[in-house]
């Protein structure tokens, strides 16, 4: 019950007074605990990846958010934080692992680097121009150089509100 | 039953790990070659981070490098700005004055504890101590890298030198916070030793794995807090003093081993010497304006100058040629990561699987550094 | 201060380098710390930076490569860091060093034919930054 309480999605939950009776829809209580438990890759590609850890550290702590728990394997994983500067090298290993990672999967562009190739954007001869010239969909864009641990933390409830509202078949 | 006894035999088989993996600290992709458990060969596969960086210096002005040179040991920005821009100053024949000599100093320190501290506390990640070392020392960094935020503006990538001086002066009140970092820091580090040298996996673990002995180190090329923990007193700091690290009084822990667990331990002494080195700059802190008094646009005469410096986690080298343009005409960047990871599969030779990750996780590598 | 010490720079020809990288070796210079190649455009220079540990001297090596004849001798067999710095130099410049343990390479993708570093190095896909 006390669980239950908690939910914040106001509406989509209905509880008759003095019992112990709820009314919702499977649909709103599987994207709320969609979005509540969003286990990130363990994939730290380049500097953002010390920021994912701070996020991760217990100053900002990410566990608020129900996405602290880091796995190491991508079978295990919802979204993968791409925290860093993807090299061609690297780009058929990202490829693969997101190919790895089951349904329903996220991805959050952490840094200019993954967003855009970043400040590695000219000149270079090795560096992917972001995530989406690999062609993995992402779903958040978070810019920075690299992104204050806030930032990630805003982006990831920007996830979590996608989630919540996503369309049946989107 | 004897039949099937004759028939079984053992095969050496090669297992892969990496690019993505929990504890090769980044894209580090390993071939090792087992025989059960033991590792008979180990092929190390670099350039998952290879960003050409060294074709881009040769596009950018000299003051447009230094934001690229955080990006290289992005644990340690500071050493690497630091590295490069007295790199340059030694091709212009330029000093800087003597309060922005002291606060490098400074900040070159504090950034060398708040490395140490990350390096020492994924190594025992890596071991199996999951979540929190890690914890306790981001918890403790977290005070170094919000006074540098304080000062320059960002959390990881600072760049905050510059050639001829700094970006800004030391902000109002930083001095008192600094030596309050220095005060806090010092149980800090206290209260880690104790969690690590008091436990009997960690010990077991890193004492007597991996042994990288004197003249192997020296001729692998191994710098820094690796090689010291072969026991060879050699520190730049001492040896080829720079800036003003002459004026301090500070010692250079070594090993006797050079084990896993001695590469521990002289870490966690550094981080006890750059304190000392700390208090001394701020005490002593003199006045003036270290911000920059040489215009944006450099242009060295033609020549070519080499400086290396001891950053955190070994000698950084910046071997630069001018050709009397603003640009320079090429720049070889000599990581200590590169040096370092070179020995690891000759220490991985004969020993457990488990400890490969043990050894490496010792050597505090970085891949940015690496790749370059 | 020894940072101003002066580097001893010694430039020879690309067949002396053996012979006397052998004779740095046996004075004491036992770091090889830097192995890297500038790209002259219509030669390349190798750059060979050895310190001594013992009595702290540095002494910098210069050869020049045609750019017909990119091959060295490997120092691989005296100074194990050689190993890794020279596969780098191969990889960015295109220079074989003879007799290395394992010339592949390091940095870039196997199946790569381009050596990035060379002033020549072209490629449609780069963007290039506007210089002043």
């Amino acid at each position: 019950m006390a669980v239950i309480e908690k939910i914040p999605a106001s509406g989509l939950i209905e509880k008759f007074p003095g019992g112990g009776i709820i009314l919702t829809t499977g649909e709103s209580v599987l994207k709320w605990s969609k979005a509540s438990s969003l286990w990130p890759l363990t994939f730290g590609l380049a500097c953002c990846a010390i920021e994912m850890i701070s996020t991760g550290a217990p100053r900002f702590d990410i566990d608020r958010f129900g996405a602290g728990v880091f796995r190491a394997s991508p079978r295990q994983c919802d979204v993968m934080i791409v925290a860093g500067t993807i090299c061609v090298k690297m780009g058929d290993c990202m490829k693969r692992l997101y190919a790895q990672m089951p349904e329903p999967k996220y991805v959050i562009a952490m840094g200019n680097c993954a967003v855009s190739g970043g400040i590695f954007y000219h000149d270079t001869y090795s560096v992917v121009k972001g995530t989406e010239a690999l062609g993995i969909p992402v779903d958040v864009h978070i810019p920075g150089c690299p992104p204050r641990p806030e930032n990630l933390l805003f982006g990831l409830m920007k996830l979590q509100e996608k989630i919540r509202n996503e369309k049946r078949g989107s | 039953m004897e039949a099937v006894k004759e028939n079984l035999q053992t095969e050496e088989f090669w297992v892969n790990m990496g690019p993505q993996h929990p504890s090769t600290h980044g894209v580090l992709y390993l071939e090792v070659k087992l025989s059960g458990e033991t590792v008979v060969d180990l092929i190390t596969h670099i350039g998952y981070l290879h960003r050409g960086m060294e074709k881009i210096a040769e596009n950018r002005t000299y003051t447009q490098f230094i934001p690229f040179t955080d990006r290289l040991d992005y644990i340690a920005s500071m050493g690497n700005n630091l590295g490069y821009v007295l790199a340059v100053e030694k091709l212009m024949k330029t000093e800087v004055n003597d309060r922005a000599k002291y606060i490098r100093v400074i900040i070159a320190e504090l950034q060398r504890v708040a490395s140490h501290l990350v390096g020492i506390t994924t190594f025992a990640q890596d071991l199996g101590a999951f979540a929190t070392p890690l914890f306790y020392g981001f918890r403790e960094r977290e005070k170094i890298v919000e006074l540098f935020d304080e000062i320059c503006g960002n959390r990881l990538t600072y760049n905050y030198m510059r050639i001829g001086g700094l970006q800004f002066d030391l902000p109002k009140g930083a001095d008192e916070k600094i030596r309050a970092i220095v005060k806090y820091m010092r149980p800090k580090i206290d209260d880690l030793e104790s969690l690590f040298s008091s436990n009997v996996i960690f010990t077991a673990r890193t004492k007597g794995v991996g042994v990288l002995t004197k003249e192997k180190a020296i001729n692998y090329s191994v710098t820094g807090p690796n090689l010291r923990a072969s026991g060879v007193k050699w520190d730049l700091r001492k040896d080829e003093p720079y800036l003003c690290y002459d004026r301090f009084n500070f010692d250079i822990p070594t090993g006797a081993n050079g084990d896993s667990w001695d590469r521990y331990k002289v870490r966690i002494e550094e981080m006890r010497q750059s304190l000392r080195i700390v208090e001394q700059a701020i005490g002593g802190l003199p006045d003036g304006d270290p911000t920059v008094k040489i215009g944006r646009i450099i242009k060295p005469e033609a020549g070519a100058s080499y400086m290396r410096t001891e950053a955190p986690r070994g000698e950084l080298g910046f071997y630069i040629v001018s050709d009397g343009s603003a640009y320079p005409y090429r720049m070889k960047i000599r990581s200590p990561s590169f040096s370092n990871l070179a020995v690891l599969s000759e220490l991985s030779k004969g020993i457990k699987v488990a400890d490969v990750v043990c050894v490496l996780g010792s050597l505090d590598i970085v891949m940015g550094d690496i790749d370059r | 201060m020894a940072v101003d010490a002066p580097e001893k720079q010694v430039e020879i020809q690309k067949e002396a380098l053996l012979e006397a990288a052998r004779r740095l070796f046996s004075e004491g210079f036992d770091n090889l710390h830097c192995v890297t190649a500038v790209d002259k455009n219509d030669s390349i220079e190798l750059v060979y930076i050895f310190y001594s540990m013992g009595s702290r001297a540095c002494t910098i090596l210069k050869t020049r490569l045609a750019l017909n004849d990119l091959a060295v001798e490997s120092l691989a067999n005296i100074w194990r860091s050689a190993d890794w710095l020279e596969r780098e130099v191969y990889d960015l410049f295109g220079v074989k060093f003879l007799n290395h343990p394992n010339l592949k390479r390091i940095l870039n993708p196997d199946d790569w034919d381009v050596h990035p570093l060379r002033k020549s190095f072209e490629r449609p896909d780069i963007v290039k930054k506007t210089r002043y």
